[in-house]
């Protein structure tokens, strides 16, 4: 029966042990993500995909398809990484809270709409036409004759897409630019702040973190002279966070008597 | 018979062998490498270097490599336990692959048996290259987001923003070999730099891919993936053991590699240095290999010179000079060289192409003389405002006693 079948779509023996062991691993790895719960796992997921789609491209002599296929989607998805780092957060899961109303339908009706689609495109493009065969379409070369259909035939479709992504590209951008509330001070105004401020204690920069030659620790604040804590020693974020040791235990026990 | 043919003949015997071969020279470079750069570093900075493990230290990087398999395996307790371990994994796989499509040598009696020492020779060669880099940087972006820490993910971030940025003037810059070579594949392009090689006659490209290629390698001074001063050791900072050895590996087999496509594409790959082309029939044409080694050093050679004498550049002046001065110079290069080109196959009169260039040139001089006006009148109207000038205290001088406060103003004067 699968010999059969398989002598019907006239593949050969080594292509179609590659389809059975790279399908179901695509097809896995396809529902992984819609299922995986950490954004990045999906990304990976989808890389992973992609990868395996080009090796069947590849197979089927459509060598340039392949290789770029690589190229662009490995590529987009490394963006798809840094969009989920800029606009969800490192370790973020997904909810399924919905925020805009509506949401989950449009979503439905527009997903069976593009599957509709690409059904009604995929049997255009097979039934009924009897096939030509990569031979023929690759008489002047794979890439070369990729290239003339491009650039004569579908010159129009191409420049749209072209134009359809770099609006979306922009348009990321926009929804991922968070505009600032007031301009940051830089490197130089900050050095002429410190100089020009009431005191000078910090003009050369404020005091490092740690108890000198007991503890050296980013978390614990410096002693001033006088055994109390630096506070200035500290990272904001560190003491915003709460991540902050006291240096009572580091602190020399009979301070007068080492001053004498 | 092309290079495809002749590769296609091959027994699989043979390419076992060269699939071996690729991977044993990628690995003893990569130990001949470190230590190379260590000497000369060293060299350039009046120190020694290593010079104890074996004759000249040439085993250090060997017994370094003992070390690290002998060091404790560590993964963090917040590390996302299976990306972590994968990507070192993707990382050193990665590298090894694009050397498969580089022409060693020219043709060559292999144990008896007519061949190029070139694994496979694909149409798209280089954009083979170009696929498995951007799968390698994967290696790199997951270590940095599974360990779990800060300076491991900002590292991977930095790194994929710069990979993302560089390999777009990279890729610009090979458009100008293929429109010269008229393919996309290595042994054409090594066959078309017969009589010129493209560093010469597309200077500008060859340019534009030197600097992304050590943007892309992540070495010094675009090594801000694992800026010491700044993320301790970036992306691989979690990382011990064999797996650090891994990245290290990558790290040193990527160089190789990219060195290995900018001599193929500009350098004339395995062909002699002009004027001594009858030694590529030496030794049965094996001495070719030796030509094609030697520019592949001499590249390498530059990264460490880099690495030796150039600062580490600040994150936005990196991601300034891709976007700003790297791709667009290289798309108007690449818009004069498919004008000249188009001329020239259209049959155009001489004088026409000569007085195209000509403008091209006044115009680019003329751009950069306004740009660098512009450039001195925004530095006459950046200067400080006049604020009343503090007072701060300075040493006393010897013979006073007292610490004097000095006027800014009297400074000045």
């Amino acid at each position: 029966m699968l010999h059969q079948s398989l002598a019907f779509g006239q593949t050969a023996t080594p292509e179609a042990v590659q389809f059975w062991v790279l399908a179901p691993v695509a097809v896995i790895a396809a529902l992984g993500m819609l299922f995986m719960k950490k954004a990045v796992h999906s990304a990976l997921l989808l890389a992973w995909v992609m990868i395996t789609l080009a090796i069947f491209y590849i197979a089927q002599d459509a060598l340039f398809l392949g290789i770029v296929q690589i190229v662009v989607y490995t590529g987009a998805v490394m963006m798809l990484f840094l969009f989920i780092l800029m606009l969800v957060g490192v370790d973020a899961s997904e909810s399924l809270v919905e925020n805009i109303k509506g949401q989950r339908a449009a979503s439905v009706f527009a997903g069976l709409g593009l599957g509709g689609l690409l059904l009604s495109l995929a049997a255009r493009a097979s039934v009924n036409q009897p096939a030509i065969g990569l031979k023929i379409a690759n008489q002047k070369g794979n890439v070369q004759s990729l290239a003339s259909q491009l650039f004569t035939q579908y010159v129009w479709a191409f420049e749209v897409v072209s134009a359809l992504l770099i609006t979306a590209a922009l348009g990321a951008m926009v929804l991922a630019h968070s505009t600032k509330p007031a301009v940051r001070n830089k490197q130089r105004d900050l050095s002429i702040a410190r100089f020009r401020g009431k005191s000078l204690a910090d003009a050369a920069g404020l005091p490092g973190s740690g108890v000198f030659a007991q503890h050296n620790a980013v978390d614990v604040p410096a002693l001033l002279p006088d055994g109390s804590a630096a506070p200035t020693s500290i990272s904001a974020t560190l003491k915003a966070r709460g991540d902050v040791i006291s240096p009572t235990p580091f602190a020399l026990e009979h301070s007068e008597e080492v001053e004498e | 018979m092309n290079n495809a043919a002749i590769l296609g003949a091959d027994p699989g015997w043979v390419i076992l062998v060269k699939a071996l071969l690729v991977f044993v020279v990628c690995v003893v470079l990569t130990l001949m490498s470190v230590w190379g750069e260590r000497r000369i570093v060293a060299r350039m900075q009046q120190r020694l270097g290593p010079n104890r493990v074996g004759k000249f230290g040439l085993l250090q990087a060997l017994a370094d490599g003992i070390k690290l398999a002998l060091k404790e395996d560590l993964i963090p307790a917040a590390a996302d336990k299976l990306v972590f371990v994968i990507a070192p994994i993707i990382s050193a796989t990665a590298c090894f692959m694009s050397f498969a499509v580089i022409p060693l040598t020219g043709k060559v009696s292999f144990f008896g048996h007519q061949t190029i020492m070139q694994l496979t020779d694909l149409p798209v060669g280089v954009l083979y290259i170009l696929a498995i880099a951007s799968v390698g940087v994967y290696g790199i972006v997951l270590a940095g987001w599974s360990s779990g820490s800060t300076y491991p993910l900002l590292g991977g971030l930095r790194s994929s923003a710069q990979v993302i940025s560089y390999e777009v003037a990279m890729g610009l810059s090979l458009v100008a070999v293929f429109i010269y070579s008229g393919s996309m594949s290595t042994s054409e392009i090594v066959a078309a730099q017969h009589h010129y090689w493209f560093a010469i006659v597309l200077f500008p490209s060859f340019v534009i891919y030197s600097i992304s290629m050590v943007g892309e390698t992540n070495r010094a001074p675009f090594d801000l993936a694992e800026a010491e001063g700044e993320l301790v050791g970036g992306f691989h900072t979690e990382y011990s053991s064999l797996k650090f050895a891994l990245f290290f590996l990558a790290e040193y087999v990527n160089i190789v590699a990219v060195s290995a496509l900018a001599t193929t594409l500009f350098l004339g790959g395995y062909h002699a240095l002009p004027g001594l082309g009858f030694t590529e029939s030496w030794l049965g044409g094996w001495f070719t290999l030796f030509w094609f080694f030697a520019k592949v050093v001499s590249f390498f050679f530059v990264f460490v010179w880099l690495r030796g004498t150039l600062p580490r550049l600040r994150y936005d002046q990196f991601m300034k000079f891709g976007w700003k001065v790297l791709i667009p110079s290289s798309l108007a290069w690449i818009m004069i060289l498919a004008t000249l080109r188009l001329m020239s196959a259209h049959n155009f009169p001489r004088m026409v192409i000569a007085t195209f260039t000509v403008g091209v040139i006044i115009v680019i001089f003329l751009v950069l003389t306004l740009f660098d006006r512009a450039k001195i009148k925004l530095e006459e109207n950046d200067v400080l405002p006049d604020l009343p000038a503090p007072s701060f205290p300075v040493p006393a001088i010897p013979g006073q006693s007292q610490i004097t406060f000095v006027q800014r103003s009297e400074i000045n004067d």
